[in-house]
This record gives C-alpha cells, structure tokens and sequence, in this order.
C-alpha cells in the first residue's frame, strides 16, 4: 500500500490529507472530509451522481483518483449555494421540482451547472445530450429538462 | 482496486525513461477506461504513470499543412477548438459525441487512441484521414497502427505525443451510438483528401479496419448510390447481444451511405 500527501482545495477551503494512491476522489469527499452530497449510485461512471466539478469542469468523481485531483479546486454540491444563496441551477430543480427520489439530484445539479457554463443556451437536443452521463431511476426526466431551461433563464438574469 | 503507486514525472523525458524501467506501469491520462479496468481488478499494474500535466502532450496546432493534436488534448477541447471545427468539422463532431459531457471532460484522444477499442470513435478518424501518431519514439501511419482488437504497432512503454490529421477536401462521420454508453455499435468516417476516398469503421469488426470495396466504388464517384448496391461481408463482424454481425454489416452500408450524402454536395 502507498500513500501520497494531497493538498485538495474543496469548496474553497484547503485540505491536506494522507490518502492511499488508490482512494478515489468520491471516497475522500465522502470518508474523509464528510461531505456525502456526493453520492456513489453505479460506481462505473455510468450515472453521474457522483458529478463534481474539478478546476471548473464536471467529471465523475468515481473515475477520478484523490491523487489525481492535488492542486485543484474541487466544487461540490455542497459549496454551490454562496452565502445562503441558492445557485441558478438549485433554484431552478425546486422550483420545478425536478425530482423524486433525490438520490440523483446533486450528480444533476452539478452536471446541469457545468455544461450550461459551455452552452448557457441550449436546445431541447443540446439538453438531452447533456444529461447523457447522468441517469434517474426514477425517470424523472420531464421536470430536470424543464429546471435545465429555467436554469439557463435565471443564470442570464431573467426574472426570479 | 488493486494497491499501486502513483507518480508524476515532470517531463516527457521523465515519463519515456520510467516506464522503460518499470515494465509493470502504465500510464494515466484521462483514466475514463483505465479506472473503471482498475476497479473492476482486470489490471493489476505496479505504477500509475500520470501524464496529464505534461505541456509536451499539450495543444491543437497547424504544423506543415496538418493538424497536430497533443495526445492530452481532452475530447471536449477537441469538440470546442476553433481550429478543429474549420479544418476538418467532423472530427470536431466526431469527439463532440464520445460518451458524456463527464467523458470528455477528461478523456484524452490519446488514451483513445493507445487503448484502441473495437466500438471507440477516434481510431476511425485516424484511419479515414491518414492521419500519423508520433511517439516518443518515431512517426507511424495509421494504416500500420492499427491491429486489431485492443492491440496496436505501439511497442512496451511506447508513449503517444500526438496525432497529426492531413486537411481533408471533405469528411464526414457517422455512427450508430448504443443509446447507453455512446460506443459505436458501429461508426464510419469517409474523407475524401482529394487523392482518395477513405471509408473507415469502427464498432462493427475487432478492430478498426476500411472498406476497400467501397472505396473503390467512391474513387469513381462520390455518391451514396456508387455504394447503395455493396454488400459488406458479416463473417468477420461482431455479434453480441445489441446486434447480430448481420446487422452490423447492414449498418456499415447505410452508415456510409449517410456519411457520403453529407459530403457529396460540398
């Protein structure tokens, strides 16, 4: 077993652990600094729930090793609202109740905010493939397509 | 997952010379097959070489009338470049529909290229367009690369710097995307470089291969009826629970087919 020394910027405060090579940055979000808004639904990068966004970009944080990620800031959904403010895109999965269960939700909202950060305004088809890496088993997709929209309007300011 | 040990050379240098002495490590780039080959234990490898900081794997160029594409350039940055989309838009298509926004955060065309997977987008590009892999070591045509399934002319520790695409006169891609993971149930790239008509698939056989007979057809005129009557042999194709090898076969033809009517009128 090898470890490595990670210095890991989550939410925007620093962290410096001793993590085994192996931990995968979803197990050190979740085991290490508590923060279980990241959930582990397929553990195969297949449904997205474990969505972060690393150095701006979301990726699966179950495919990704905690080594990989030294030096990044990493965003969870638990440092998406600022001050108590909720983000555009949280704001817009409650107002149309984008969701059931809520086991997907947070791997959503993340994926949601970081593709609108590419494409602030996309089409229903452009919305589709955006999802592509994030599945509800609930089949909830009506009302996430519609919070995607409403996300996009919020985000350039529209009317709240 | 298997214990490893993971590290970070600085330089290319660096990398080239660790993996010639650690014949049990493999380099990391993206990780978007090799994590999920980790944690399902079919690897077991002494070292993870990363490379994704070096800058010698960096960026997307001109250089002597090509492309260059550095063998860490992730799909998205593919899809987004500028330069990508104006020179040859369907290879910018072509990585804009690998996996999910998530994928191609991270992976590289490299890894895509070293791993050669059957139903992957990219080894169809590389092949259709003749395009040349340089290594750490030496320049090699696609058409000598490629071997079958998951195997290519890269030699142990062999490290990609980057893909070098001609401009082609037009292109295209096309592919039957398996509706949960994006793979190609099959895929094919034509070009037309001018000279020549390339038509290459990927998803339907073990490895990437072209069409000859319907290159043949096209080399007299680029139409979709030049090719409409072909009939792509299913012996060697793959059968699985998505699709027979004679769907698959059926695919390749209507495939190319579509990517020759999207090329035809330019």
């Amino acid at each position: 077993m090898t470890v490595a020394k990670v210095e890991i910027t989550v939410n925007g405060t620093r962290h410096a652990h001793e993590v085994e090579d192996r931990t995968l940055l979803a197990n050190f979000l979740r085991d290490t600094l508590g923060l279980t808004g990241t959930h582990i639904g397929c553990d195969t990068s297949q449904c997205g729930c474990c969505t972060v966004h690393v150095n701006g970009q979301a990726v699966k944080s179950c495919t990704m090793l905690a080594v990989q990620a030294n030096g990044a800031d990493v965003v969870t959904i638990e440092g998406l609202a600022k001050n108590g403010t909720l983000h555009p895109v949280q704001r817009a999965f409650t107002e149309c109740h984008a969701l059931q269960c809520g086991f997907c939700t947070p791997g959503m909202i993340m994926a949601v905010a970081g593709f609108l950060k590419d494409n602030p305004k996309p089409s229903d088809e452009e919305i589709y493939r955006g999802l592509e890496g994030n599945l509800c088993r609930c089949t909830g997709y009506i009302n996430i397509v519609k919070a995607v929209k409403r996300g996009s309007e919020l985000l350039a300011g529209g009317k709240a | 997952m298997y214990s490893f040990s993971y590290v970070k050379p600085a330089t290319l240098k660096d990398v080239s010379a660790f993996l010639k002495s650690n014949p049990e490590a493999r380099p990391l780039a993206g990780g978007m097959t090799l994590i999920p080959t980790l944690k399902a234990r079919l690897a077991q490898p002494s070292h993870l070489v990363d490379i994704s900081g070096l800058e010698e794997l960096r960026g997307i160029e001109m250089k002597d009338g090509r492309i260059a594409i550095g063998a860490g350039t992730r799909h998205q940055e593919v899809a987004r470049s500028a330069r990508v989309r104006e020179a040859i838009p369907a290879l910018a298509y072509l990585a804009e529909h690998i996996g999910d926004p998530q994928v191609r955060n991270l992976g590289t065309i490299g890894g895509s290229v070293a791993n050669n997977d059957p139903a992957a987008d990219y080894p169809a590009a590389v092949l259709g367009l003749a395009a040349t892999i340089v290594t750490d070591r030496r320049e090699i045509a696609a058409d000598d690369y490629f071997q079958g399934m998951f195997a290519t002319a890269l030699e142990a520790g062999e490290l990609i710097v980057r893909v070098l695409f001609p401009i082609p006169k037009r292109a295209a891609y096309q592919k039957f995307a398996h509706p949960a993971s994006g793979y190609a149930m099959t895929g094919v790239f034509v070009a037309d470089s001018g000279k020549e008509v390339r038509v290459a698939v990927t998803g339907a056989g073990p490895g990437v291969f072209r069409w000859r007979e319907a290159e043949a057809a096209l080399a007299k005129k680029v139409s979709a009826e030049a090719v409409s009557a072909l009939k792509m042999p299913a012996d060697d194709l793959n059968e699985d629970i998505h699709g027979t090898r004679e769907y698959r076969a059926n695919l390749v033809n209507v495939l190319t087919r579509r990517a020759v009517t999207q090329i035809a009128g330019r």
